[in-house]
């Protein structure tokens, strides 16, 4: 009853569909072996410029990803998630309070996790037992989120620093040291998570059911699931990421500020909806938003083209919306999301 | 009877009461008396003739604002975009009050349906891009938020062709000419009776007219209108376009009425309140009036209270988000009040899929 699909296939079936697997991310592929070559082409012209922007491409994408696989984990349950946004806000100003009068980030990033992960719990109560509409539940995070935290914000204060760590020997190589191997450790967090909740979410029992209660409830009922209670642990745990991903933000600016979020919020849900609702395609499509930030960063940073920042402002969110227009139309989302389980 | 006049008065009651004790709380953990606060905000909002004006001042983007909400849920879609789709209408109408020399009965109408329109331009794309590539509305319009901010920032600002010459290193537009300023007459702005008479119309196109059928039979069962001949795109994109224009013109009236001409920061926040002041009026267009009202006046009143005991005005945006929770949570309140019956609620059946369906 709990094995999943892989273990019961022939070793052809097995190479059939990694081959399929192939061609179906041909697309993604092909981009990112562009962007390898280019940026090696790149490094050779420039390698200091080169190197800040792929390095601040990983930098930018890290709470995305985070951001994202709190989405993903939701709607794979059947529960749309839109108070990301407001989450990595109550994770963030948690965080940074908690580090800040302690002075001990371990303490600051127990605060983070818990406090995300207590919003998760809400939106699970709320979709769940209240069987409010999700829209409307995640509309409250993140309106009490940012409201929240900026009626208890204090100007001024300061909390310990995150550490940079760099893998000794692998950070010291051309291009690649800097780009993958010199960060802060929610970065390393990051790509951790992409990886646990791809072998949990497609090879563990938890994923099964977890999947089959975000396509198909009613069958998931049928052989003895207990829908809710899934619903509020994944819920829960997915919380938490979005926690980090606040953290992440901490990381790179040193400090909480009001709304320092910025929308990622809602970017992370086109990431997710772009990545196809898959750990892995969340991390590419991650690393392409941030190689974006990072290249219109650059080109600001060192007033390359004379355009207003304004408009470099607009440039994540217009992309997020044509990214959402052409990968959209193909996009299926887990069947049963956004929808209230109903037993009857 | 007695259950319509439950559902229509006392949730929404029970639920601003639940949301100011809520606000109260937190004012108790931030070291001031909630009285004291609560106290300083009534009379800021309705103290003398000039709180007064301030409240119906403050109110009229806000009806404008749950308008455009309100609309939108009668097709089933969430416009999360109005914050956005005001800024453009306000930096638009600016730009025609200050540039433009008409005689009044000309400049002031067409400053405001500028503003609209600029709004609904917006609100346009959103649509458009829901009808023909399944984009979901709120992440679209969330989106368009930041490039509406981004776009009127740049138009005011140094390098920005509506900047007022004579303000310095200060972002913002000329001064509207009086010809399309909204005067007040007495106390009352007459802003707020404009937005007062597009309630009412708003009320008529939805529960009167063709459009207003099709948009909700659209917003009930989207596979049900097509069958019945309605063009779910036409609907759809009218809908939004209705919606935003609404929003736009919250903003225009804002500029025309208020600020007397565009400068960022001023606007800030109005597009959210709209969500919470659709779901306290149950998307009625004529209930989103008083609604609108209410948020208003803790908007006015919350410079008093912030000089009396340093209470920020965010609490303000706190108790708003425990007022949507619990409107939209009838439940919660039927537990918190230990009450046995229905007390309605507003249905709300947005969470549909992301991708094309």
């Amino acid at each position: 009853m709990t094995t999943t699909s892989t273990s019961v296939e022939t070793g052809a079936e097995t190479t059939a569909r990694r081959r399929q697997a192939l061609v179906r991310n041909r697309n993604g592929i092909v981009l990112g072996v562009m962007v390898v070559v280019l940026s090696v082409v790149a490094y050779q012209w420039d390698g200091v410029q080169t190197t800040a922007v792929t390095a601040r491409t990983v930098r930018e994408a890290s709470p995305l990803i985070l951001a994202a696989l709190c989405g993903l984990i939701g709607e794979r349950s059947g529960v749309v998630n839109i108070g990301i946004e407001g989450q990595m806000l109550l994770g963030a100003y948690s965080g940074f309070m908690a580090a800040s009068y302690s002075g001990s980030l371990l303490v600051g990033v127990v605060a983070a996790v818990a406090a995300s992960a207590l919003a998760g719990l809400f939106l699970g109560w709320a979709a769940v037992a209240l069987r409010m509409d999700q829209i409307i539940a995640g509309t409250v995070i993140n309106i009490v989120g940012a409201g929240v935290t900026s009626f208890f914000y204090v100007a001024g204060r300061t909390m310990p620093r995150f550490p940079q760590w760099s893998v000794p020997g692998l950070s010291d190589l051309p291009l690649v040291g800097r780009t993958l191997f010199a960060h802060g450790p929610l970065t390393y967090v990051a790509a951790l998570m992409v990886l646990v909740v791809h072998i949990a979410l497609f090879h563990t029992r938890w994923g099964l059911r977890t999947r089959a209660v975000g396509e198909h409830p009613g069958a998931a009922d049928t052989v003895g699931v207990r829908i809710e209670r899934l619903r509020y642990v994944n819920l829960t745990l997915a919380g938490s990421l979005a926690g980090m991903a606040g953290l992440a933000l901490i990381q790179s600016a040193g400090a909480f500020d009001r709304g320092m979020t910025a929308g990622r919020g809602f970017i992370a849900l086109a990431v997710m909806i772009f990545g196809r609702w898959r750990p892995t395609g969340v991390l590419g499509a991650a690393l392409l938003f941030g190689l974006f930030n990072a290249v219109q960063a650059q080109l600001q940073f060192k007033q390359a083209l004379d355009i207003p920042p304004q408009f470099f402002g607009m440039i994540p969110f217009l992309l997020t919306i044509a990214v959402l227009a052409v990968a959209g139309v193909k996009a299926r989302p887990p069947a049963a999301a956004g929808r209230p389980y109903d037993p009857e | 009877m007695r259950a319509e006049w439950r559902q229509w008065v006392l949730l929404p009651v029970a639920a601003v009461i639940v949301g100011l004790v809520a606000g109260a709380i937190l004012i108790l953990i931030s070291g001031d008396n909630p009285l004291t606060a609560y106290g300083g905000m009534a009379e800021g909002a309705f103290g003398s003739s000039d709180a007064m004006s301030r409240t119906l001042e403050k109110a009229t983007p806000l009806i404008l604002g749950g308008l455009a909400v309100a609309f939108a849920f009668k097709a089933g879609l969430f416009n999360i975009g109005g914050q956005g789709q005001l800024l453009l209408g306000a930096a638009f109408a600016a730009w025609i009050g200050f540039d433009l020399n008409l005689p009044m009965v000309v400049h002031l109408p067409l400053a405001l349906v500028i503003g609209g329109l600029a709004g609904a331009a917006l609100g346009a794309v959103a649509g458009l891009l829901k009808a023909t590539r399944g984009t979901h509305e709120v992440i679209s319009t969330i989106m368009l938020n930041f490039v509406a901010a981004n776009l009127t920032d740049w138009l005011v600002s140094r390098d920005g062709p509506w900047k007022d010459p004579e303000s310095g290193a200060v972002a913002r537009s000329p001064q509207v000419l009086d010809s399309a300023a909204l005067p007040r007459l007495g106390f009352l702005p007459v802003g707020f009776l404009v937005a007062v008479a597009v309630a009412a119309a708003v009320w008529w196109i939805v529960n009167r007219s063709v459009l207003g059928f099709e948009i909700s039979t659209v917003g009930h069962n989207a596979k049900a209108a097509t069958y019945a001949g309605i063009s779910v795109v036409r609907i759809t994109v009218v809908a939004m376009l209705i919606s935003a224009f609404l929003a736009g013109l919250g903003g225009a009236i804002q500029t025309q009425g208020v600020n007397g001409r565009f400068e960022p920061g001023f606007n800030s926040g109005l597009g959210f309140d709209g969500i919470t002041i659709a779901l306290l009026a149950r998307t009625n267009a004529l209930a989103v009036v008083p609604a609108a009202l209410l948020i208003g006046a803790m908007d006015a009143g919350s410079t008093l209270m912030q000089s009396r005991t340093d209470v920020p005005p965010e609490i303000i945006s706190v108790i708003q988000g425990f007022i949507l929770f619990l409107v939209a949570a009838p439940s919660v309140v039927r537990w918190l009040l230990r009450l046995r019956e229905d007390i309605g609620g507003t249905k709300i059946d947005l969470a549909s899929g992301w991708g094309a369906s």
